[in-house]
């Protein structure tokens, strides 16, 4: 649809995304922006539009108590392990569904799919009790396997394209020269695969990373919580009156990795959701 | 991967030739880890809803098989349709909001000039790349009684504002709610569904133009049919997604104290088994919502089994 607009459509579009523009950053410029302002200002009646008079407290009060490094521990542990599990299983899974044709492979891929439509919400009371008799409630093995099993299906579905991708005359090319199979395929097309590895990996750790559902109903000891567990509790703890300023400085803690992450694969974000769809 | 020799097969082809147990081999860690972590809770929850599950079972007592006992207390509830009615209103009005903005911007966005055009997809992905518990608190200090800038600006506009609570009243309640999850969920829509009207053939659109079709004719018979797949696919995902919401719902009602007229289905399970300790209800519960996804995703389902069987 690369057709000329008339200019007074063009004057109006470009009305429209530069509000889309500030409606999107807004809330985050303003999450980042309280992080840095002291208690008085950020409770003024005035409202501060720009921190300039800012500073990093709201941030050392995040990080002087235990409780934010003890979810970071947890959070970093469960995410990395989901990762690298959900790598591990979806990458052997992939290949097979990819480079072999074998009973019961169509009905693998329908299972698959149709797993991606439950929701988590219809299945965590029981997941919970499963969780609870084989005594992994509040452990790390426990949240893991849950969330292993929620990504897994998207992560053998994307790899499965990657590995596709990779075309299978490369490796008979390489066994031609005299390569074994097994090594023409760890030779050629495993490093052919590594951006979708690294892409695939990226999905989960945001997968893992922002979860909060399941993370509240598996991690109920409070020095069990994943980082967004802690977030909420943190934020409904009126104690000592709202700390606005700290509550915005752990928000931005915790986004900050995400959207690394979200600009290296963002490219690959829309055709994988439609592909096959998860999404917290 | 082994390297047994290959006769000379037919179109199905090389990879039928290797009758190893090795591709089984290789999906079986991952089909086995469903089965376990989704395959077993999903029968113990079957068995579940049908037994008195409570808190005298909960310390030791034996739970009683109760048939259909759960259900029937639940479907007799008129508080279970209540929190059925929300959910699926709730679930409709998000998807259509986020569909039809969604859309809209995706349109737009083709008409703008380049430099406008990448700033919105920036702040876009900005906004989609916002963890859910992130953008919560974000939205929850915005509209904050006390130190919320919508108040602020309400009460400087000559608004009776000063001290409002957003969260108190369930149409308001969900009326934010509606603006996170809109807020978050525009940007997947705006991008899948922009890609989608680039591939649109220019020679078509021109021709009907030449034809004398209008703008918005040439939307209504040209764009939209060579989008209608993707725009499938957005819509059943949105329904999925929003009719499940749950962190937005239960992190309000932590933040606004109601609870009782806030409920979706997936807080109410969440309040039946977790905080209620009535498991065997919550399973029950738990059975209705995944019946209620598979009836709203049924053609979603049939439209990929027929594309998968089109491979």
């Amino acid at each position: 649809m690369a057709r000329r607009t008339p200019t007074p459509v063009r004057y109006a579009a470009n009305a429209v995304g530069l509000m889309v523009l500030v409606v999107s950053v807004f809330p985050v410029y303003w999450m980042v922006s309280r992080s840095f302002l002291p208690r008085n200002e950020i409770r003024g009646t005035e409202q501060v539009w720009f921190p300039w008079g800012g500073n990093l407290d709201a941030y050392r009060r995040v990080l002087a108590g235990d409780a934010f490094r003890d979810a970071l521990t947890t959070s970093l542990m469960v995410t990395l392990l989901t990762v690298g599990v959900a790598l591990l299983f979806a990458f052997l899974a992939a290949v097979a569904v990819s480079r072999f044709r074998f009973r019961g492979r169509r009905s693998f891929i329908m299972t698959l799919l149709l797993i991606q439509m439950i929701p988590a919400e219809g299945l965590f009371i029981s997941q919970y009790k499963m969780l609870e008799g084989f005594g992994l409630l509040n452990s790390i093995i426990g949240l893991t396997l849950v969330y292993v099993a929620a990504v897994l299906p998207f992560t053998v579905w994307t790899l499965r394209g990657f590995v596709d991708g990779v075309p299978r005359e490369l490796e008979e090319a390489a066994m031609v020269d005299g390569c074994s199979r097994v090594r023409a395929f760890f030779t050629v097309t495993l490093p052919l695969l590594a951006p979708g590895l690294v892409a695939t990996g990226l999905f989960g750790f945001i997968q893992a990373w922002n979860e909060f559902t399941l993370a509240l109903v598996v991690m109920t000891d409070p020095a069990k919580e994943t980082l967004p567990v802690w977030l909420i509790g943190f934020s409904e703890s009126r104690s000592r009156g709202v700390d606005w300023a700290a509550i915005m400085a752990g928000s931005t803690l915790i986004t900050i990795p995400v959207v690394i992450f979200f600009m290296i694969v963002q490219r690959r974000m829309v055709s994988g959701l439609t592909a096959g769809a998860v999404k917290g | 991967m082994t390297s047994s020799p290959r006769g000379g097969r037919t179109s199905r082809g090389r990879a039928a030739a290797r009758r190893t147990p090795l591709p089984i081999g290789l999906v079986l860690p991952a089909t086995a880890l469903l089965v376990l972590a989704l395959g077993y809770p999903l029968v113990r929850q079957v068995f579940l809803s049908v037994q008195e599950f409570g808190l005298a079972q909960q310390f030791g007592q034996p739970p009683e098989w109760i048939g259909l006992g759960n259900y029937r207390e639940l479907l007799t509830d008129p508080y279970l349709w209540a929190v059925v009615g929300r959910t699926v209103a709730f679930c409709f009005v998000n998807a259509g909001l986020t569909l039809g903005l969604g859309m809209g911007i995706a349109v737009l966005m083709a008409r703008m000039s380049g430099w406008v055009r990448v700033a919105a997809q920036i702040g876009l992905l900005l906004a989609w790349a916002t963890p859910v518990v992130a953008a919560m608190t974000i939205w929850q200090f915005l509209f904050d009684t006390e130190y919320g800038l919508v108040n602020w600006v309400l009460v400087e506009l000559g608004g009776d504002y000063a001290g409002h609570s957003w969260l108190l009243h369930p149409l308001s309640f969900f009326m934010v709610a509606t603006i996170v999850v809109v807020w978050m969920s525009v940007p997947f829509v705006v991008f899948t569904l922009y890609a989608a009207l680039t591939q649109v053939s220019d020679d078509v659109l021109e021709a009907a133009e030449i034809d004398g079709a209008g703008p918005w004719q040439r939307f209504r018979h040209v764009v939209l049919p060579s989008i209608r797949p993707v725009l499938l696919v957005v819509l059943l995902l949105q329904l999925i997604w929003d009719l499940r919401v749950f962190t937005q719902i239960y992190t309000l009602q932590k933040a606004g104290g109601i609870t009782r007229d806030t409920n979706l289905l997936g807080t109410y399970i969440y309040s039946l088994g977790i905080k209620g300790g009535e498991f065997g209800l919550a399973a029950a519960a738990a059975m209705f919502m995944l019946a209620l996804t598979v009836v709203i995703t049924a053609p979603y389902i049939r439209m990929m089994l027929k594309q998968e069987e089109d491979d």
